[in-house]
């Protein structure tokens, strides 16, 4: 034991000196302890984060929305949409040298649907089987038409776990996983870093810098940017909106700034239970009187220093899923009043559930004084995430303070939370016309058809508001300044190709 | 022991005495004005010519110290000054109720404990380290689930989590106090246990609880905040000092003033009590004559 | 002596079992659904009903409870359901981290809050006495978040003389480990100082006054070996009372401390695992605490022989 731990100290002196010697390591600030680091098993934002440089997916993405080829090269969808297929990357292998073919994308596909502690099964549904058609060419067989599928594998769904590991290892995978990707897992200790180094024989090894990645969690923001700035973190994530401007003069540091995919808002019950009977719950014109008594613009500049970006429909004003045609509306307190007196209840009380976090306590309270103005009483319940969750699923909830991270495909952003008996429906709104506008976007793989589907649902959604919705937020990175070629992402991930320190 | 007699005289010529003694001392007087004053203020809040401590101004966010505001304002733009005066009346009250209900419950069964020893002692002691063990935050959550939220059963909760360290300093008080010479000759000449608790052990073990229900009061009103965060306590937009400087934390770099003043409140309030407690203890000290 | 101390240590093993129902049970009574929050942000159904079947959540509370202590009583604290790394390896990961602290942090209040209270006891109504009892409350006052931040603000960013963060196991580099340790224990340290210095302040001064002190004083001892040996001496159970809990409380981690200046200890592990409702790891944490309560209630009650001989066991 005792030798050991010299063994120990002597590899870590050696470290340390590496470390001045070249310094080619690199140290991220994540806001959160990831969980466990099993791509079919992950559900936290940091996790992905981490995902990122270790785990490769089938597509990828570009920052601007764009599917683009990773580990599959090229794709082909069928005339009838029911059937997708790959072309696969040659010569790759995972992180333990086992190989990557047609073989392992299709257990992996099957591990996501069947592994029962999956948490990707809803999103790899369509999936009705995966045929090898030779070494290096899939088709996914679908049970219909879903447009959805390649943002999936553009995500965790998409990662491509080694095989031999994954079948050993079970649902213990994140404990040490193997994937294909430039950094392969090396240690963790919970809450305190994970520790990723450089795959050699990645197959595009030459464009990643750093010989080690370590992520740090550090939860408090101020503590997170005070890291970075005493050089002890090479770059930090969710730099705080408050905290940039200070930030951004600092001549050691760069800020770089993309519009989350997701957004903000207050879901309503609507027909949870009994909940549901509160005055809210039963007339739209309350809660679009409350819409109109939320000064957006100032919620963003009181809250977010002006850094976020306000918003009003599930996608961000700059996105081309965004309906031009519903811009985001000025305060209108006395058009707001006036919905009350037509609704007959003038000074209606609405309680509002909200995260026990400091930013989204002070995001209603800012509501709350707004809603005043045109008589609305607002009491703010705080409870902590796991109450929240569940009292909003149990329909325990007049109206609940909640956002969503975001997917790349729009369907992913409005569909669960709207459609009738939808996964993430827990305000239970429920129209036919919605029902069957959002499924027909579903079914096609043109853009614009898609669009004209999301515009007229849209259209009785901004009048019937089962969500009213608030900001987008947007991912702010804060980087030591001798790093170059960071590209920022709008779904906040950190992707380290071409990222290097200069000189 | 050449107390032990004039420790036999009737209590209400001590209580004269030591109300004298209490008022020749100027620290305790310090204190006196300084606990008076922040009740003062917490009563008279509604009365005084402030702002309204939830009024909010988009234009003043956080805006440091000025002849408009005198404390500057908070992140929604809340006058900090009224905030502070209102806030009073939740942290003043959470400290005290909470410590108090420490104290009530604590003593007595540390006196049992150490006084009856055995089994009582075995149960109490154990029913301590149970609750001491068992984290604070799930303690909260209970609470705050199954009472709902209020600042009275945030200030149960706070005071339950107290209560061991007083539970505790009594029994030891009370085992050491038992030792002494005067207490066995008084046990001697056949004075009852109501009796001894009442004339020898409580005034011994009265110094220590005093000091360290002074000290409580600091953590209690702490604790107030991260309570009314997980939904318990003072609910927004109320104000406490407490949750202000819970929120001040993400602004310390930029706006510090937000820490500031419930930071110097806190510590005044404290002094004051600590002021106060020393002064009670000396007072009360039975072998200072 | 060794006789209670041996009995002390039998009454431990039910003690722990009853800390550990009362927690368990205290779990089991949270609102909130351990599953759901884990289920990820699409919330399958089917991933929801597996995952209660298969770490038992739909079993009564009692048999739930018994399946934990039967696999704790065979060393298997079960596994983490946010992690799902083992609980075992977790404490392992941890305590060494927060016993440092812990100890790193008594220390700092010891030599700040003993010397302190002794000398304010024994120059009272001085400037000495003034000064002391004002640091010392604004150590209890001042909130460890604004201090730690500050400390890091002031000694990291602006002076570059300690890091900000980065745990180090002393072991692999005592000397960086210290340093990395030095600003957290300083700010607890700082905190438990007051209730110290003031426990034994007060203490002090009733002991100044009696009877032995004078008779040591007739007898010609020096001040010093009056104050220390004689006084102190006396004064000490309630200090010993303050410290042993301060302790234990520490061992349980310190939240905000360990947050500010990113320390993996207990602190952190346990909040966000009662947040999570991830029950296997606060039960286990709270093993560990139940543990350490245990070992500083004896630790007070051998202390309190120690000083005071006549303080038997009846």
């Amino acid at each position: 034991m005792k030798r050991h731990a010299f063994t120990l100290g002597l590899a870590s002196a050696l470290v340390v000196m590496g470390h001045l010697a070249h310094a080619a390591d690199l140290r991220i600030g994540l806001q959160d302890d990831p969980d466990t680091l099993d791509p079919d098993q992950g559900r936290t934002f940091v996790g992905r984060i981490v995902f990122a440089a270790m785990c490769d997916k089938l597509v990828d993405i570009t920052p601007e929305l764009k599917i683009i080829p990773a580990l599959a090269t090229g794709w082909k969808w069928s005339d009838d949409g029911k059937a997708l297929s790959m072309d696969l990357r040659q010569g790759v292998t995972f992180q333990d040298g086992e190989k990557f073919d047609a073989e392992a994308v299709k257990y992996n596909i099957e591990r996501s649907q069947t592994l029962p502690e999956s948490r990707r099964k809803s999103e790899v549904k369509s999936i009705a089987s995966v045929e090898v058609n030779g070494p290096y060419s899939v088709t996914f067989h679908l049970k219909a038409p879903d447009a959805t599928l390649l943002a999936q594998l553009a995500d965790r769904a998409g990662m491509m776990v080694a095989p031999e590991v994954a079948k050993k290892e079970g649902d213990k995978f994140g404990l040490n996983p193997v994937c294909v990707g430039p950094y392969k897992f090396q240690s963790r200790v919970a809450q305190d870093k994970i520790v990723l180094v450089k795959d050699p024989n990645y197959y595009d090894a030459k464009d990643y810098h750093f010989d080690k990645v370590t992520y740090l969690p550090i939860p408090d923001t101020t503590v997170r940017l005070a890291n970075l700035r005493a050089g002890d973190l090479d770059m930090i994530e969710r730099l705080a909106a408050t905290d940039v401007k200070s930030a951004e003069k600092d001549p050691k540091l760069v800020v770089k700034k993309a519009t989350s995919l997701g957004y903000q808002g207050i879901t309503f019950n609507i027909g949870n239970g009994a909940m549901a009977k509160n005055p809210f719950g039963e007339k739209a014109k309350l809660r679009q009187a409350l819409s109109l008594s939320i000064d957006r613009n100032a919620i963003n500049q009181v809250v977010f220093n002006g850094a976020f970006e306000p918003g009003n429909q599930p996608f961000p004003p700059g996105s081309k899923w965004y309906d031009k045609a519903f811009p985001v509306q000025p305060q209108n307190i006395a058009e707001a009043k006036k919905l009350l007196q037509e609704a007959g209840d003038p000074h209606p009380e609405l309680t509002v559930q909200v995260t026990n976090n400091p930013v989204q306590m002070q995001l209603m309270q800012v509501i709350q004084s707004m809603a005043a103005q045109s008589g609305i009483k607002i009491k703010i319940v705080a409870k902590e995430f796991a109450t929240l969750l569940k009292d909003q699923t149990t329909g325990d909830f007049e109206a609940s303070q909640i956002g969503w991270s975001g997917r790349i495909d729009p369907d992913g952003n409005i569909y669960s939370f709207v459609v009738t008996g939808a996964g993430l429906n827990d305000g239970h709104y429920s129209n036919p016309q919605v029902d069957a506008l959002l499924n027909k976007a579903r079914l096609t793989t043109d853009d614009a058809v898609r669009k004209q589907s999301y515009d007229a649902a849209q259209a009785i959604l901004l009048k019937q508001l089962p969500i009213v919705y608030l900001y987008h937020p947007v991912w702010i990175w804060a980087l030591n300044k001798k790093i170059e070629g960071f590209t920022p992402y709008p779904d906040g991930m950190i992707r380290l190709k071409g990222v290097k320190f200069a000189g | 022991m050449s107390t032990v007699l004039t420790e036999l005289s009737p209590l209400p010529r001590r209580e004269n005495r030591a109300w004298k003694k209490l008022r020749a001392n100027p620290a305790a007087l310090v204190g006196f004005v300084l606990v008076a004053f922040f009740i003062l203020i917490a009563i008279a809040a509604p009365i005084l010519p402030i702002d309204s401590p939830i009024a909010t101004s988009w234009t003043e966010v956080r805006k440091p110290p000025s002849a408009l505001h005198w404390f500057g304002t908070d992140d929604i733009g809340r006058d900090i000054l009224s905030r502070m005066i209102w806030g009073a009346r939740a942290s003043l009250l959470a400290g005290v109720i909470s410590v108090a209900i420490a104290v009530a419950l604590g003593v007595p069964l540390g006196v049992a404990a150490g006084y009856l020893r055995g089994w009582t002692d075995a149960a109490i002691s154990r029913m301590t380290e149970a609750l001491l063990a068992a984290p604070f935050l799930i303690l909260a959550i209970a609470l705050a689930a199954f009472l709902g939220p209020s600042l009275t059963n945030a200030m149960i909760a706070i005071g339950l989590s107290a209560m061991p360290v007083f539970i505790r300093l009594s029994r030891a008080q009370t085992m050491d106090v038992l030792t002494e010479d005067y207490v066995e000759s008084a046990h001697a000449i056949g004075i009852g246990h109501v009796a001894l608790v009442w004339r020898y052990i409580l005034p011994n073990i009265f110094p220590p609880i005093l000091v360290q229900a002074t000290l409580s009061i600091a953590n209690a009103i702490i604790a107030e905040a991260s309570l009314s965060f997980l939904g318990l306590g003072q609910q927004p937009p109320a104000p406490s000092w407490g949750s202000m400087l819970n929120v001040a934390k993400n602004f310390l770099d930029q706006s510090p003033w937000m820490a500031l003043w419930p930071g110097i409140a806190i510590f005044l309030v404290v002094l004051g009590f600590n002021l106060v407690g020393d002064g009670l203890r000396d007072a009360l000290d039975p072998r200072d004559t | 002596m060794l006789g209670f101390i041996l009995r002390r240590l039998l009454i431990a093993i039910p003690t722990i079992l009853m800390i550990s129902v009362f927690v368990f049970s205290l779990q089991k009574l949270l609102p909130g659904d351990p599953v759901l929050a884990m289920a990820g942000e699409e919330r399958d159904p089917a991933t929801i009903a597996f995952l209660r079947q298969k770490y038992h959540l739909n079993d009564p509370v009692p048999e739930q409870y018994a399946r934990w202590v039967l696999a704790a009583a065979h060393g298997d604290l079960g596994i983490s359901l946010r992690t799902n790394q083992p609980v075992l390896q977790l404490i392992e990961e941890k305590l060494p981290v927060t016993i440092q602290l812990a100890i790193m942090a008594m220390i700092v209040a010891l030599v700040i809050g003993l010397p302190a209270g002794v000398l304010s006891a024994y120059r009272r109504n001085t400037w000495v006495d003034w000064l002391s009892n004002a640091v010392a409350l604004s150590g209890l006052s001042i909130p460890n978040f604004w201090l730690g931040i500050m400390l890091i603000l002031l000694v990291s960013v602006r002076l570059g003389w300690l890091p900000a963060s980065g745990y180090v196991s002393p072991w692999v580099d005592p000397w960086r480990s210290i340093q990395v340790m030095l600003m957290p224990a300083f700010v607890l340290g700082t905190g438990l100082a007051a209730s110290l210095m003031r426990h034994t302040r007060s203490a002090m001064l009733g002991v100044l006054k009696s009877d032995y002190v004078r008779t040591a004083r007739a007898k010609g001892l020096s001040e010093r070996s009056v104050l220390v040996k004689h006084a102190l001496r006396n004064a000490l159970v309630p200090v010993v009372t303050v410290t042993t809990l301060l302790f234990g409380e520490l061992l349980g981690g310190a939240v905000l401390t360990e947050q500010i200046f990113t320390i993996p200890g207990f602190g952190k592990l346990v909040v966000d695992a009662v947040f999570t409702r991830d029950y296997a790891v606060v039960q286990g944490i709270v093993l560990c605490t139940g543990v350490a309560f245990i070992a500083m209630n004896l630790l007070a009650d051998v202390a309190y022989r120690l000083l005071n001989p006549r303080m038997r066991d009846q």
